[in-house]
C-alpha cells in the first residue's frame, strides 16, 4: 500500500545564509500569462523555482450556492459563464446530468446538434490553447492570431444557430433550444472541410520549430500514476498515457455511433501535451464528418419535457462529460422542488492544476508560465 | 461490481467498519456507501489498492439541516359531549425532528476496470457546528486528487479534513469568518468591506510632521 507523497520543496545547497537569498515572488494576479486572475506563491533560487503555490479565489462568485436559488432551467445561463471558451459543452454538461437525474429521453436530431456544437467547441477551444501556449512561450502574435482566424468562423457559426458567440444558452433539458437555420449545415460542412488546411499549416509552421522543441520537451512531465492520483482529466492526462475518455468509457449521448480515436502521449510532457491536441482536433474532425453526414430530420426537443415547472423526483445524480478540458461533472441532489437542493460541479481546470507545484519544481520561472498555459485553464471554472 | 457485493467484502476485510448502503430512487440509481469515519481510511484504501477505485473524481459536501416531520395521526380521547364525556377519534399532529448532519460526498471511479462512479460518503454525526463535531477524517492521503476539493470543502462548509497536509481556505480570502455554501448561512451586511490600513497611515502621518517642518497644512493637521 503506498501513501501519498506530496511535493517536497526542493533542497537548496547548504552555504549559510542561502534561505535568505530565496526570493519569493508573487505570479499574478495581474499577470498577462496566468490566463486571468491567478496567482501563484513562487519561491526561488536564482532562476530555479523551489516551491509554488498557488492561490484561488479571485473570481469566485459562488456559482453553486447562486444554482440552489434558481430553477433547474434558471441555471443553464450561468453554466455558459463556467468556462467561457466552451459554453456549449458546459450547457450539455449540466442538461446531460438533469436528464439522467429525471430520466429524460433526447431526440435524435438534437443529439446529433449536440454532438457537432460540442465538437465544434473542442476545435475552437484547442486551436485557441495552441494560439495562447505559444504566445506564452514568446511567439507573440502571429500563431494566435492564426488560431483566432479560426476560431472566429466557428463563433460565426454558434452565432448564426444560438444568437450568441460566446454565451450560447442552448440546450435544454431534453434538447436543444432552436434549430438549424437554413443553409447552417451547409456552412457548418464548408468549416470543417477547410480546418485541416489550418492544422497543416500550423504542423507544418510549428510542430518541428527548433525553439519550441526546446522550450517544451521534457519540461513539466506529469507520470501516470501521479495523474490517476490526481484525477487528472482531459488531454492533460492522455499526453500522460492514461487512456480514459469519457466520450469512449461512458458513451454518452451518441457517441459509440462514430469512429474515432483516443490519442495517447508517451512522455506527460509539455510538448505531448501540445501534440496531443493537434491529434485530438484531427479526431474530432472525423465525429464532425460523420455527425454532418448523417444528421436526420426530426424535432429538436422531447415534447413532454416541460421548460416551467420543472420539478425531478428526489434523488441524486451525478453526470459527466468528456469536455475539451477535462471530466466536467454536475453533481446534482433533487428534493422535489423546483430548486435543486445540491448544485456541485466538478471544474476539470481547478482539479487539473492540483499537481501544478510537481510539475514546476526544479524548473526555471519562464518554464512556469509554459507548464501553465499547457494545464488549460479557465479562471471562470477554477474560481466558479 | 455489485454494491451488496463490494459492502459484503469491506465488511469481511476491515473488522469492525460499519457500512451502510444509501438507495437513490432517481432512474440511474446511482446508490451510495455510508462510511464511519474511524475506518474512512482503511476503506478508502482498500477500495483503491483491491477494488482498483483508483480514481477519485469529485469531492463535494452536501449539508442537511434538521427535519422537522409532522404527520396527522388520529388519537382516541375522551371529549365533553353533550351527553357527559364520551370517547371520540380526534386527529392530532406529531411532531418528529430528524437531527442534521454534514457530509462529504466521494465519487469514485475505476480507470482500469473503466466502473463508476461509487459514491462515498462520511458524515459528521450531528450538526452542533462545534470543531469536535465537523472533524472527518482526510481522504488526502488516499487520493491526491482531493487535495483542493477537501479545501474547497473546509472553506465552504467548515468542515474540519484530520490528516489533510495543507488545510487553509480555497476559495474565500483568509479573514474571512463564515462558511457560505451551509444552508444557513446569512449573508454580511457589508459586502465591500476590506481590512485597509488607513487610520494606522495617518496616525503615522502625523507623528512624522509632528516636529512642524514639511508641508504645511491649510487645515493645521501634523501643526
Amino acid at each position: 500500500m503506498s501513501t501519498l507523497t506530496l511535493p517536497t520543496p526542493l533542497t537548496t545547497s547548504p552555504e549559510p545564509g542561502h534561505e535568505e537569498r530565496l526570493l519569493e515572488v508573487s505570479m499574478g494576479p495581474q499577470h498577462p500569462s496566468t490566463h486571468g486572475v491567478f496567482r501563484m506563491n513562487v519561491v526561488l533560487d536564482g532562476e530555479r523555482v523551489v516551491r509554488l503555490k498557488p492561490v484561488f479565489g479571485y473570481l469566485h462568485r459562488n456559482h453553486e450556492k447562486i444554482a440552489e436559488n434558481e430553477t433547474y432551467l434558471g441555471s443553464m445561463p450561468y453554466t455558459d459563464r463556467l468556462d467561457y471558451i466552451c459554453s456549449l459543452t458546459n450547457n450539455w454538461g449540466y442538461a446531460l446530468a438533469v436528464e439522467q437525474l429525471a430520466g429524460i429521453t433526447v431526440p435524435e436530431r438534437a443529439e446529433y446538434l449536440r454532438v457537432i456544437t460540442a465538437e465544434l467547441t473542442r476545435l475552437l477551444n484547442h486551436a485557441c490553447l495552441l494560439g495562447f501556449l505559444l504566445q506564452d512561450m514568446g511567439a507573440s502574435g502571429t500563431p494566435l492570431m492564426y488560431a483566432f482566424r479560426e476560431r472566429e468562423k466557428i463563433l460565426d457559426l454558434f452565432e448564426a444557430l444560438t444568437g450568441a458567440r460566446m454565451m450560447c444558452n442552448y440546450m435544454r433539458f431534453g434538447g436543444c433550444r432552436v434549430d438549424t437555420p437554413a443553409g447552417w449545415l451547409d456552412q457548418a460542412r464548408k468549416v470543417v472541410a477547410d480546418f485541416p488546411k489550418f492544422l497543416d499549416e500550423f504542423e507544418k509552421l510549428l510542430v518541428s520549430n527548433e525553439i519550441l522543441m526546446e522550450r517544451t520537451q521534457g519540461v513539466g512531465v506529469l507520470s501516470r500514476e501521479l495523474a490517476i492520483a490526481s484525477a487528472i482529466s482531459g488531454p492533460m492526462a492522455r499526453a500522460s498515457g492514461l487512456n480514459y475518455d469519457i466520450r469512449k468509457v461512458d458513451n454518452y449521448g451518441i457517441y459509440s455511433r462514430f469512429s474515432f480515436r483516443v490519442p495517447l502521449g508517451s512522455h506527460g510532457d509539455v510538448y505531448d501535451r501540445y501534440m496531443i491536441r493537434f491529434l485530438e482536433m484531427r479526431e474530432s474532425l472525423k465525429i464532425l464528418n460523420e455527425a454532418l453526414r448523417d444528421i436526420p430530420a426530426g424535432p429538436i426537443i422531447d415534447p413532454k419535457s416541460k421548460p416551467r415547472g420543472f420539478r425531478p423526483k428526489p434523488g441524486e445524480h451525478y453526470g459527466r462529460i468528456e469536455a475539451p478540458k477535462g471530466e466536467l461533472g454536475f453533481y446534482l441532489i433533487s428534493d422535489g422542488s423546483p430548486n435543486p437542493y445540491r448544485y456541485r460541479v466538478r471544474p476539470p481546470s481547478l482539479i487539473n492544476l492540483t499537481v501544478l507545484e510537481d510539475l514546476c519544481l526544479g524548473h526555471n520561472v519562464a518554464d512556469v508560465v509554459v507548464i501553465l498555459g499547457s494545464v488549460d485553464i479557465v479562471l471562470g471554472e477554477v474560481d466558479r | 461490481m455489485d454494491l451488496t457485493a463490494i459492502q459484503s467484502e469491506l465488511e469481511k476485510s476491515i473488522p469492525g467498519c460499519r457500512l451502510e448502503i444509501v438507495p437513490n430512487p432517481a432512474p440511474a440509481a446511482q446508490h451510495s456507501l455510508v462510511v464511519d469515519a474511524d475506518h474512512a481510511v482503511l476503506v478508502a484504501t482498500y477500495l483503491r489498492d483491491f477494488l482498483h477505485f483508483d480514481y477519485c473524481s469529485n469531492v463535494t459536501g452536501v449539508d442537511f439541516l434538521p427535519k422537522e416531520l409532522s404527520e396527522k395521526i388520529k388519537v382516541k380521547k375522551t371529549v365533553d359531549g353533550p351527553n357527559g364525556p364520551e370517547e371520540k377519534e380526534v386527529d392530532e399532529v406529531r411532531k418528529t425532528t430528524i437531527p442534521g448532519y454534514l457530509e462529504v460526498v466521494y465519487h469514485l471511479f475505476s480507470t482500469t476496470n473503466r466502473t463508476g462512479p461509487l459514491p462515498l460518503r462520511l458524515r459528521t454525526p450531528n450538526r452542533d457546528l462545534t470543531r469536535e463535531s465537523l472533524t472527518l477524517p482526510s481522504l488526502t492521503p488516499v487520493w491526491r486528487s482531493c487535495e483542493f476539493q477537501e479545501r474547497e470543502v473546509y472553506d465552504l462548509f467548515g468542515i474540519h479534513f484530520d490528516g489533510h497536509p495543507d488545510l487553509r481556505r480555497l476559495l474565500m480570502w483568509d479573514e474571512f469568518t463564515d462558511h457560505p455554501m451551509r444552508r444557513d448561512y446569512v449573508d454580511p451586511d457589508d459586502y465591500e468591506y476590506e481590512p485597509t490600513a488607513h487610520d494606522e497611515v495617518l496616525a503615522r502621518h502625523r507623528a512624522h510632521y509632528s516636529t512642524g517642518a514639511g508641508p504645511a497644512f491649510p487645515e493645521g493637521g501634523g501643526q
